[in-house]
């Protein structure tokens, strides 16, 4: 389904992956297809895995905490130095959005697979990626324009923006750090979650209050940034189906955006890239109100997404082929006036985690064999015999899912899950065929709570 | 005497509760943390923490002890 680069399409000589499992493996793949040399980091407790074995090279960087090995920026420019790489990317998570990180991978000469430093900086800082996405008059949700510092001041800017209301912390990310507060008698205990994860997580203890918009879909939209600073939008990804606050399955084009609105949300994504002078593969996410179809920015992550396959599904367009060609500084391999999308594609995520609670579920993969057959991609960062541990997400394999239209999708989903089979540990599957069976999924008329309530 | 016991592979992120330490029903006594997530184990029932078997850093096994509440 991706479209292949022919000999000689070498834009960059070789590039070190820094990052792990499933994402470190597909931009391994992308890479030596093109002809680049990649180069895998790993800790000790994913020695045995896939990605390590695909690089052309793996450089041990650490012990299995990501203090020590995928957020140990000098291990890893050790590693990138000692193999003579020429570029870093970061996939998703770790050092992905860390302007700092970026910064010394341009410092020690190497080409960074990622935006402008400074855009990460200006999207980093919720608060700041707010009042700047205004101001470029890209609809945001009534909120706080700057840090809100004590349960105090909480409350009384809640009170101006009118409750629900979400308490996130600014420099947040990934789900964490977020707590929603109905009324008043909520919010101090909403403030102090979102305080203290924001202080653990990511060492910064400012606070943002922002309209909390319910029911919601939550739509991104996925842009690139070509070189010489034009934008594209390449449709949106539907990330509704979430569980505290993150991402279980993802589809594209969303069930809830109707040509008009997406033309609008494509229009808003641009802009916002363009405020920041936007370079290479980002994401745009949007809180579509339900009922009354009005979107809101959301945020802004400066990377490759998790869910980036249901994109390259409908377009034939290998993103991170895009993104190793931009950061060489050559055009995308596609003309931006001919994309056509078609068919429908849907991302499940395969979590080790048990299917009711969805609590961690670490352990050894006995056995692994997945579904095959037409429309059917897995990218997977396991395989029998491996070892899942308790250091990292819980994020074992993505099952794509391509139809014609979304109900064929949905059929080849259902028959995909019953046919993927990993022993050894428990898995959320049981929870996608649930939701594949669900009225509400079905219908595509569901919003961001369609989990608590298949669950309920 | 309850045990309490590990329900997965963790790493003990922070300790709540000390040996010699009143505790009740449902009380937080360490925080697990796994694959990102924070997972508190609670006391099932009110006693006194006699042993506390782990400390803040350890990684635990399934079925590992945690404490012991009389």
């Amino acid at each position: 389904m991706l479209d292949t680069a022919g000999p000689g399409s070498a834009v960059l000589e070789s590039v070190l992956v820094a990052n792990r499992g499933e994402i470190a493996r597909r931009v391994i793949a992308t890479a030596r297809r093109m002809g680049i040399r990649a180069i895998a980091v790993y800790s000790e407790a994913d020695a045995g895995l896939p990605f390590v074995r695909e690089a052309d090279e793996a450089v041990l960087i650490g012990p299995p905490p990501p203090a020590r090995s995928y957020l140990d920026a000098g291990a890893i420019l050790r590693a990138a130095r000692d193999t003579g790489a020429r570029a870093v990317h970061p996939g998703y998570g770790f050092l992905s959005e860390n302007a700092g990180f970026a910064r010394l991978v341009s410092d020690a000469g190497l080409t960074w697979v990622g935006p402008p430093p400074s855009a990460i900086d200006q999207m980093g800082d919720k608060i700041s990626a707010r009042n700047l996405m205004a101001a470029a008059g890209v609809p945001v949700a009534p909120g706080t324009t700057e840090p809100v510092r004590d349960a105090g001041e909480a409350a009384a800017a809640a009170a101006i923006i009118g409750y629900p209301v979400m308490v996130k912390a600014a420099a947040g990310g990934g789900g964490i750090g977020m707590s929603a507060a109905a009324g008043p008698g909520q919010l101090a205990a909403a403030f102090e979650t979102a305080r203290s994860r924001a202080e653990r997580f990511f060492g910064s203890p400012a606070i943002l209050l922002e309209r909390y918009v319910t029911p919601a879909r939550h739509v991104e939209v996925q842009i690139l940034g070509r070189p010489g600073g034009r934008l594209l939008a390449l449709g949106e990804r539907d990330c509704s189906v979430q569980r505290r606050h993150q991402k279980v399955a993802e589809e594209t084009p969303s069930p809830g955006v109707s040509p008009g609105l997406r033309a609008r949300m494509m229009d808003a994504a641009v802009r916002a890239g363009e405020a920041v002078g936007y370079q290479g593969a980002g994401t745009v996410e949007f809180l579509v109100d339900a009922r009354t179809g009005d979107f809101t920015f959301l945020e802004m992550n400066t990377r490759l997404q998790v869910e980036h396959p249901v994109t390259e599904m409908v377009t034939g367009i290998d993103l991170v082929e895009q993104q190793l060609r931009i950061a060489a500084g050559e055009d995308v391999s596609f003309d931006p006036d001919e994309v056509l999308v078609q068919g429908h594609a849907i991302e499940l995520r395969v979590y080790a985690e048990d299917p009711n609670r969805f609590l961690p579920s670490p352990g050894t993969i006995t056995a692994w064999t997945e579904p095959a057959g037409e429309g059917i991609r897995v990218d997977a960062g396991y395989e029998a015999g491996n070892q899942v541990t308790p250091f990292y997400d819980p994020l074992l394999a993505k099952l794509c899912v391509w139809g014609p239209d979304r109900d064929e999708a949905l059929r080849r989903a259902r028959d995909a899950v019953a046919s993927f089979r990993i022993t050894g540990l428990k898995t959320n599957l049981p929870f996608h065929a649930d939701l594949l069976d669900s009225e509400e999924y079905s219908d595509g008329g569901y919003d961001t709570l369609v989990v608590s309530r298949l669950r309920s | 005497m309850t045990e309490v016991r590990a329900e997965m592979v963790a790493n003990v992120w922070k300790v709540v509760t000390a040996e010699g330490e009143e505790v009740s029903d449902g009380a937080t006594l360490v925080i697990l943390e796994s694959m990102k997530m924070e997972i508190p184990v609670l006391a099932e029932e009110p006693g006194t923490v006699t042993k506390l078997a782990v400390a803040e850093g350890d990684l635990v096994q399934e079925g590992d002890l945690i404490a012991i509440i009389e």
